[in-house]
């Protein structure tokens, strides 16, 4: 049955929802004596209006657009990872070491070696879960959401006590070598006329997680392994019907999408800090659950669910600054969009599956 | 708030873009928020102090995550307010390649030196003001344990500990000073559960006067020490009223202080690198009405001793920052 | 809520013609977006009788059903019971409208004991006691009028399936239910529950009770009913007396055309072992042995049965040989032996070895809903090189151009190669395992359920599917719970119980009365059944 055309399922409730939770969140704005209307294009204004804006507000969804991509990949496995967050830490740690191995000549050089290295470290730390789950059953749920701790624990432990320069009260690693500078906006698009903003963060890893995109669609939709990792997904027992090995795509899928977590890295850590800072990920790995759910899993909706939620992070940060709205108000109106978007789903969907159908009967009588 | 914050909202907004200057001062508060019933707090006060006895108005934010430190530092300098004043260390980074960028803007860090020259840099000698409730301790304790909670584990909560343990030693040299770290991440500063089970664990080991230096965490270290007995020492605000007559004294460290001195001198703020200790009643020990009773005259007379030391160079407290040790534990 | 029944009282009354009908149906129409579920529906049901609904799936029975039961509203229509029109909007208004209704999949708490779900939803107050305690004296009562014994006491976990749908019938008594809806109440029972229970279903009608009882079985309802309704396609198109109609002409109102109910074929010429299977063993994840040692051998050009009530070792005997479950023991694959351990095998080498598997469940194993037909036209064979466009990437318009091409040959409807396995019709799913699994010119098929679900229509070009593949000389191991099923397609058919193997009978000698007692264990080799009719 064809309820609804699937441009209305892939537009049309996404934008009700935001539109929804725009409403909702000019409501509580209002109810604290601000003007919603004010605050609303302080936001757009923040996070588009400048270049400077824009930047940030890519740098971020650069970092979700990882991070989501990695949530995607295993939810096709049917497998809830919700370990983004420490597999982005621990890729960040081997950014980190790649980075301050030796004195890199060049970017270049130190892009590719800083990814497998931030591949290698986020796949690192999903595949122990992994290993767990295909092999003993334990609930990857459970065992990736340890992780994030025992992540953080150990990225602590290395701050305070291994990676820490000599002297300083900062808890982050020594500043990477000039030669591992990921070029900015501003550097990037100077040569082609175009101005941006040269003290805004977002950079070239932007375009590795576009090409992750990409990639994330031919894996997914025209591989074999894909193929099979969207079969062990839908149903476990006619994937070993057809011979697939249920423990190797679930130690797979997460291989990958630790590695898409740990690839975060390259932005906030290489493209932006440019030293490991402790808790670098800041709620990214979080925010790519969000992002997944909101994108239905696919590259597509992931890239514009992360370039929402970068503009939901830069705009509330501008309205923090300009507006005196305490930050803690910023977070309800993050958490009304992702309420709405992603878990209030069906709210929407149904009266507007109503809606198709009547106007459907209307047309055929 | 009124409708007259809103439209100065709105024109601020508005000044973003066209980059009119003005020459109000701004505070940026560090991740924890600024009603912490500490650091930040102590650095809001001192504003509002300011705003309070000039009727001046200034801006603030709290930030929410690392990226945005640099971002808030450079969007308040690029809307012409100044000085502005950062509250915790870990701006440091930030602020020196955004006190580059804007040379005529006047930049105050607190906690941290930052070597620039429109940055005034303020330290606070807590191993000094440690020192002094160290010695308290060693009176207050009627055997010879005693102990100190801190937040997260880095070099400036040591620094706090290995003054405390000196000045417990000055007097106690055979005693015992517990150490405790609550964590090694930023969660540290928040976890009054786990200040409560390490004050639990130390009473256990037979700790008789607790110190706190550990923000949010140090709230269930006195509520701690207040139900099992015990005394305890608040640290950067004046704590002594959290749970009067637990308390013995607070560390406190004169944050509001140093931001209601950047805000008067305004624009003309005097940079370089200033140190606040007990010769210039940066840090201290806290004495009011409701610690009144726990302070015996013979303490009294021991701390007012050490200052007078401390302040003339005969004692010299060691910094643990300075090389990352410390002689007395 | 009072719980005496009114049974007593009703025995006297005996059924007149003159009564209000127990329950009728006037105009009913449900539409679900486009698709007309039920069409104008009208049914009078006289009390103390019983009437048969058949029809093939998605005629709407089941959504007539629910309308009954509450859990959908019809678009029009209105329903009547004792004469008074009634509206129902949940399950609860069904109740006390006397309405109880026997689920396919039963809605029982395993861990709980009989008499605890018998009560479920029917308490009388907050304590669990006297609730109790009355459910216990009632049920005492209705299992000596009807033979529904059932050891109250017991989990509903270490029931038997009979049993369970014994404690289903209970429920709906127990809540005063006067009018008594089964769906497929025989689709999990052996054939002496199957007739245990039509002996409590008389026994009811004869206390006064009313029953519909829904179902796509010929037989049942012509050894039950009273009075058949017919669906088709939504609509009503036929309601009869019973003993004035026929098996062949209920099937054509089903269908709308002719139907051969008998499967035409050649007499099998069998040729050399294809699979030669040794003392098989499986024991299963729990560590129950579940095949416990089964020796039996397919050969080419013939059709091998094996029947068995459903949980007797069928289900591993075809996921062993189909390379999903480990086992030991021999099997010989053309005279070569295969690996049982799953260390060097899984379905795929199975496949590589020419075993082709339509599995018993399709929604679970056969078939992934989710995905499009062209995708579950390779799967399981989505390794094959001819499926590969290169190293890297599968040849996805290729597949979809086989996928169209067998989907004209075996009459898949709609041919849509771009369409959701979940849309297609069960007839039409099993018609895509099926081709997927005979198009790769197997020298073993193994088929499970084969018309589980299936519509008569797409039952008949099934068979005769399986037929031809047998009579290119190719070895078919059929399991069916379906006893009609196994009698008309086998050449030898096998009888499993317990995971053992209880004899081996030739179609023309036997007969179902006999296949059933071995079914439920009993061999009594020396008393041959009566011939096969």
């Amino acid at each position: 049955m064809n309820k609804m055309p699937k441009w209305a399922d892939a537009v049309l409730i996404p934008l009700i929802s935001i539109l929804l939770a725009f409403f909702f969140s000019g409501l509580v704005i209002w109810a604290i004596g601000k003007d919603p209307v004010v605050a609303i294009k302080t936001m757009v204004q923040g996070a588009f209006g400048s270049t400077s804006g824009i930047s940030y507000t890519l740098y971020y969804a650069t970092n979700f657009i990882f991070t989501g991509l990695a949530v995607a990949v295993a939810y096709h496995a049917r497998l809830f990872n919700i370990g983004g967050e420490g597999q982005a830490m621990l890729g960040g740690l081997g950014v980190t070491l790649v980075c301050l191995a030796i004195p890199w000549p060049h970017w270049t050089l130190a892009l590719p070696a800083a990814m497998i290295g931030g591949a290698l470290f986020g796949a690192g730390w999903a595949f122990i879960p992994a290993w767990l789950q295909a092999k003993r059953g334990s609930h990857i749920v459970i065992t990736t959401i340890m992780f994030n701790y025992i992540g953080a624990a150990l990225l602590g432990y290395l701050l305070t006590k291994v990676l820490k320069v000599k002297g300083s009260m900062l808890t982050e690693s020594a500043r990477f070598p000039e030669g591992a500078h990921l070029p900015n906006f501003s550097e990037i698009f100077a040569p082609i006329g175009i101005n941006f903003s040269p003290n805004a963060p977002a950079n070239m890893a932007f375009f590795v997680a576009l090409l992750c995109t990409f990639a994330f669609w031919i894996l997914i939709w025209k591989t074999r392994l894909g193929y099979e990792i969207r079969a062990y997904g839908q149903s476990e027992t006619a994937a070993k019907y057809a011979g697939i090995a249920p423990a190797r795509i679930v130690i797979i899928a997460m291989l990958i999408s630790g590695a898409l977590a740990g690839l975060m890295a390259i932005n906030n850590v290489m493209g932006e800090a440019e030293r490991l800072i402790d808790n670098a990920v800041e709620g990214a790995g979080f925010i790519g659950i969000a992002v997944a759910l909101m994108g239905r899993n696919h590259p597509i909706g992931i890239l514009l669910a992360s370039i929402l939620f970068g503009f939901l992070y830069q705009g509330g940060a501008e309205l923090s600054f300009w507006e005196s709205i305490p930050r803690e108000l910023v977070v309800v109106i993050q958490a009304l969009v992702i309420m709405f978007t992603g878990a209030l789903d069906n709210m929407v969907r149904m009266p507007l599956e109503k809606l198709f159908v009547a106007l459907n009967r209307k047309k055929e009588a | 708030m009124t409708l007259k914050t809103t439209f100065l909202g709105a024109a601020a907004a508005l000044a973003l873009t066209s980059g009119a200057a003005l020459a109000d001062p701004a505070i940026i508060f560090d991740l924890g928020g600024k009603f912490d019933k500490s650091f930040n707090e102590a650095a809001y006060n001192g504003a509002e102090r300011w705003a309070k006895e000039t009727g001046g108005s200034y801006r603030d934010v709290e930030l929410q995550s690392d990226a945005q430190r640099e971002q808030a530092l450079r969007r308040f300098a690029e809307s012409g307010f100044n000085p502005i004043v950062m509250a915790g260390f870990s701006f440091a980074t930030a602020l020196e390649t955004v006190a580059k960028d804007f040379p005529d803007t006047k930049f105050a860090i607190i906690d941290m030196v930052v070597d620039a020259p429109n940055v005034r840099s303020v330290v606070f000698n807590e191993h000094e003001g440690s020192y002094l409730v160290g010695i308290a301790a060693a009176y207050a304790a009627k055997g010879d344990t005693v102990s100190f909670v801190g937040g997260m584990d880095i070099p400036l909560i040591s620094k706090f500990a290995c003054g405390y343990a000196q000045g417990f030693k000055a007097v106690k040299p055979e005693g015992k000073v517990i150490v405790n770290m609550t964590g090694t991440t930023p969660s540290a500063w928040n976890d009054p559960v786990k200040g409560g089970e390490l004050t639990r664990a130390q009473i256990a080991d037979g700790s008789e006067v607790v110190f706190a230096a550990a923000g949010g965490t140090g709230l269930g270290v006195l509520q701690t020490a207040a139900d099992e007995g015990i005394l305890s020492i608040g640290v950067d605000s004046n704590q002594n009223y959290l749970q009067p007559g637990s308390v013995l004294t607070s560390m406190v460290k004169r944050v509001d202080n140093a931001v209601y001195d950047a805000f008067m001198q305004g624009e003309n703020l005097e940079t370089g690198f200033f140190a606040m200790g007990l010769a210039n009643d940066g840090v201290g020990a806290a004495m009011d009405e409701y610690n009144a009773a726990l302070i015996t005259p013979e303490m009294k007379a021991a701390m007012d001793d050490a200052t007078a030391k401390i302040i003339s160079g005969e004692v010299v407290v060691h910094d643990y920052m300075s090389d990352e040790s410390c002689p007395a534990y | 809520m009072s719980v005496q029944t009114d049974t007593g009282r009703q025995a006297t009354a005996a059924p007149t013609a003159s009564a209000a009908p127990a329950i009728e149906l006037r105009g009913i129409s449900k539409a679900f977006g486009p698709v007309q579920a039920n069409k104008d529906i009208s049914i009078s049901v006289a009390k103390g009788s019983i009437h048969g609904i058949i029809g093939e799936n998605g005629a709407g029975k089941s959504t007539l059903m629910s309308i009954l039961y509450g859990f959908y509203k019809a678009d029009a229509g209105h329903i009547l019971i004792n004469g008074q029109e009634v509206h129902i909007a949940d399950s609860q208004e069904a109740i006390s409208a006397g309405i109880g209704m026997v689920f396919q999949h039963f809605k029982l708490v395993e861990n709980f004991t009989v008499l605890e779900n018998v009560i479920l939803g029917a308490e009388d107050g907050g304590l669990l006691k006297p609730s109790l305690a009355k459910a216990r004296k009632l049920l005492k009562q209705l299992s000596d009028e009807y033979e529904l014994s059932v050891d109250p006491d017991a989990l509903i976990e270490d029931l038997s399936v009979g049993h369970q749908q014994r404690v289903e019938i209970l429920k709906a008594l127990y809540r005063q239910a006067d009018i008594l809806i089964l769906d497929e109440p025989t689709g999990v029972l052996t054939p002496a529950e199957a007739d245990h229970l039509f002996r409590i279903l008389k026994g009811l009608k004869e206390q006064g009770k009313t029953i519909i009882l829904i179902t796509h079985k010929l037989r049942e309802i012509m050894e039950i009913t009273d009075t058949v309704s017919v669906m088709r396609r939504g609509e009503m198109t036929a309601t009869v007396k019973t003993h004035e109609t026929s098996p062949e002409q209920l099937a054509e109102l089903m269908v709308g055309r002719k139907v051969l109910l008998r499967v035409d074929k050649k007499p099998a010429t069998p040729g050399k072992p294809v699979v030669e299977v040794e003392n098989l063993r499986v024991i299963d994840e729990q560590g129950v042995e579940r095949l416990k040692g089964i020796s039996l051998e397919v050969r080419e050009g013939e059709i091998l049965g094996i029947c068995g009530v459903a949980g007797n070792g069928q289900t591993e005997l075809l996921e062993v040989l189909g390379g999903y479950v480990n086992g030991t023991g021999t099997v010989r694959m053309n005279g070569e032996e295969i690996d049982l351990s799953g260390k060097h095998s899984n379905g795929q080498t199975r496949r590589a070895r020419g075993i082709a598997h339509v599995p018993e469940d399709r929604h679970d194993e056969g078939l992934i809903l989710e995905f499009q037909a062209w995708e579950n036209m390779v799967f399981g064979y989505h390794h094959a090189p001819e499926y590969q466009k290169n190293a890297l990437l599968m040849d996805n318009a290729g597949i979809k151009a086989m996928t169209q091409a067998s989907m004209d040959k075996f009459d898949v409807r709609p041919p849509n190669p771009k369409l959701e396995a979940k849309s297609f019709s069960g007839g039409n799913q099993q018609k895509i395992v099926l081709a997927r699994e005979i198009e790769r010119n197997p020298d073993l098929l193994l088929v499970g359920q084969p018309t589980r679900g299936v519509d008569i229509g797409a039952i008949e070009f099934i068979h005769q599917q399986i037929v031809a593949l047998r009579d290119e000389g190719k070895a078919i191991l059929l399991v069916s719970v379906e006893l009609d099923e196994i009698l008309s397609l086998s050449d030898r058919i096998v009888v499993m119980f317990d995971g053992q193997i209880m004899g081996e009978r030739l179609p023309a000698e036997t007969n179902e009365g006999e296949l059933g007692l071995m079914m439920a264990g009993i061999t009594d080799t020396n008393t041959n059944g009566e011939k096969a009719q």
